[in-house]
């Protein structure tokens, strides 16, 4: 792996409390007799938005569901500001097709703060309703939103957790130019607010719209890490290179 | 001729006609109540539990849906006679009896297929609760609650099963008039004797029952899918 991030340095300066940075060492993951992801070393720090990017099947889907703790590592070690275990509510996943409970959006929503052990308050779940562009949906049923509004609906589910590292698994990656926007914009304000945004894409367009630094995945291997600029302007391996100009990487 | 005797005996209120029908309801809304409160629970722990022989169960369950009325009624039967294990209960022959009868009959039938939506439901919400870290017991009352309106339904399908079947509470019942009479046993007395009028009245009762039985399922899917989605 070529590793040009300046904040390597800094390894192990995490904050007391914090659960960043996740250390990855070695890390395997393995479907039957199928190779996910190999060896695997990665350091998430705290900052701005880093995207795990790489084609269809590269693996970025199943490394965010290891760090987000939904499965766990044939081999190899994750860690969480040291500790093997992260702290309970101190990280938040939006799945690409997110789930949508049963029942009205405000509900959903306060399903998710009671879960998050908040209280539902009816001006909370306004409040979040409001900063993802949903207020005044507060009865409708959940599954008869468009699916940007979903989409939306689970950022909002997420934020009511008041997560330190928020995961976002290809979140755009079914919704139209509009709904891509407005979600985008969403990632990019609460990025600002200090929340680590460790999302997945395979949209070149989007990486370089919301990265600060960027991960690249292929074939289950982390080929290259590096600030996004660098990426995108000089990548420094050969896959890097075919991916950013646009060449299949199978 | 017969026909409309049955519908005078309906429209004019006939007292035998209606406690006969009280008391089926009474017997089959019981023993539904009593089916659900075993049969939610064992479909939602078999859903979400893995144990060894899960699969075993899971086949079992499901083949007792099918169960024969009439063999529920001899094994209750045995269970209550007076020299079987429940015996000194007395209960044979008495409506208790009849609603043992018809929860045994009709648990498998809520246990197999909550099991079937309450793992279909799971599949589709386990990483979102996972990601929520909500704990066990949330994830079931979740489960069930967002289930209820499917829930709902087999419950009423239950209810159908229970309320149409004649041969296990003919058995442990007795069919005694003015006790243990209810609208199907009745149906198969009196149409032995010949008196059609009664049996018409009942089976009309009985056919509407199941029919408003499935017009609410129906009705309840309906707004669940235009309410909740």
């Amino acid at each position: 792996m070529l590793d040009r991030t300046a904040h390597n340095v800094a390894i192990g300066a995490g904050v007391v409390g914090s659960d960043l940075p996740i250390r990855l060492t070695g890390v395997d993951y393995r479907a039957g007799t199928v190779s996910i992801l190999c060896g695997i070393d990665l350091e998430i720090s705290a900052g701005l938005p880093t995207v795990l990017l790489g084609p269809n099947g590269s693996g970025k889907t199943t490394l965010l569901k290891l760090v987000m703790g939904l499965i766990a590592p044939t081999a190899g070690t994750i860690t969480y500001n040291g500790r093997e275990r992260p702290t309970p509510g101190s990280r938040a996943f939006v799945f690409q097709k997110p789930m949508m409970l049963r029942r009205s959006v405000a509900a959903n929503v306060a399903y998710a703060l009671k879960a998050a052990g908040r209280r539902p308050d009816r001006l909370e779940i306004a409040r979040l309703l409001a900063e993802v562009g949903l207020a005044g949906m507060e009865d409708r049923p959940a599954r008869k939103l468009s699916g940007g509004e979903q989409q939306r609906l689970a950022l909002a589910r997420a934020l009511a957790r008041e997560p330190e590292v928020l995961f976002l698994d290809e979140p755009t990656a079914s919704l139209d130019p509009a709904s891509t926007k407005a979600v985008e914009d969403i990632v990019a304000r609460v990025a600002r607010s200090g929340v680590k945004i460790v999302m997945t894409t395979h949209d070149l367009g989007q990486a370089r719209r919301l990265a600060s630094e960027v991960v690249f995945l292929a074939k289950g291997r982390l080929i290259e890490r590096a600030p996004a600029e660098a990426f995108f302007t000089q990548p420094a391996t050969d896959e890097a290179r075919r991916f950013v100009a646009g060449e299949l990487v199978l | 001729m017969e026909a409309s005797s049955a519908l005078e005996l309906i429209l004019t209120g006939d007292a035998t006609l209606f406690a006969i029908v009280r008391l089926s309801l009474l017997v089959t809304l019981s023993a539904t109540f009593f089916a659900a409160l075993i049969g939610l629970p064992l479909g939602a722990i078999v859903a979400l539990t893995n144990f060894p022989g899960r699969h075993a169960v899971i086949v079992v369950l499901n083949g007792l849906m099918g169960l024969p009325p009439v063999v529920v009624g001899l094994l209750v039967f045995l269970l209550l006679s007076r020299s079987g294990p429940l015996g000194p209960l007395g209960l044979l022959f008495t409506p208790t009896a009849m609603v043992i009868a018809q929860t045994v009959l009709i648990t498998p039938i809520i246990a197999a297929l909550s099991r079937q939506v309450i793992e279909d439901l799971w599949t589709e919400y386990r990483e979102e609760l996972m990601a929520m870290e909500v704990g066990p017991l949330t994830r079931v009352k979740t489960l069930l609650w967002d289930a209820r309106y499917s829930l709902v339904t087999i419950l009423l399908a239950g209810f159908g099963r229970a309320a149409a079947e004649v041969g296990a509470v003919m058995i442990v019942g007795g069919n005694i008039e003015n006790f243990t009479r209810v609208m199907t046993t009745t149906i198969a007395l009196e149409t032995s004797k010949g008196n059609l009028p009664l049996a018409i009245g009942l089976g009309m009762v009985l056919i509407t029952l199941i029919i408003f039985v499935n017009a609410l399922a129906w009705a309840v899917r309906r707004w669940s899918e235009a309410h909740a989605g």
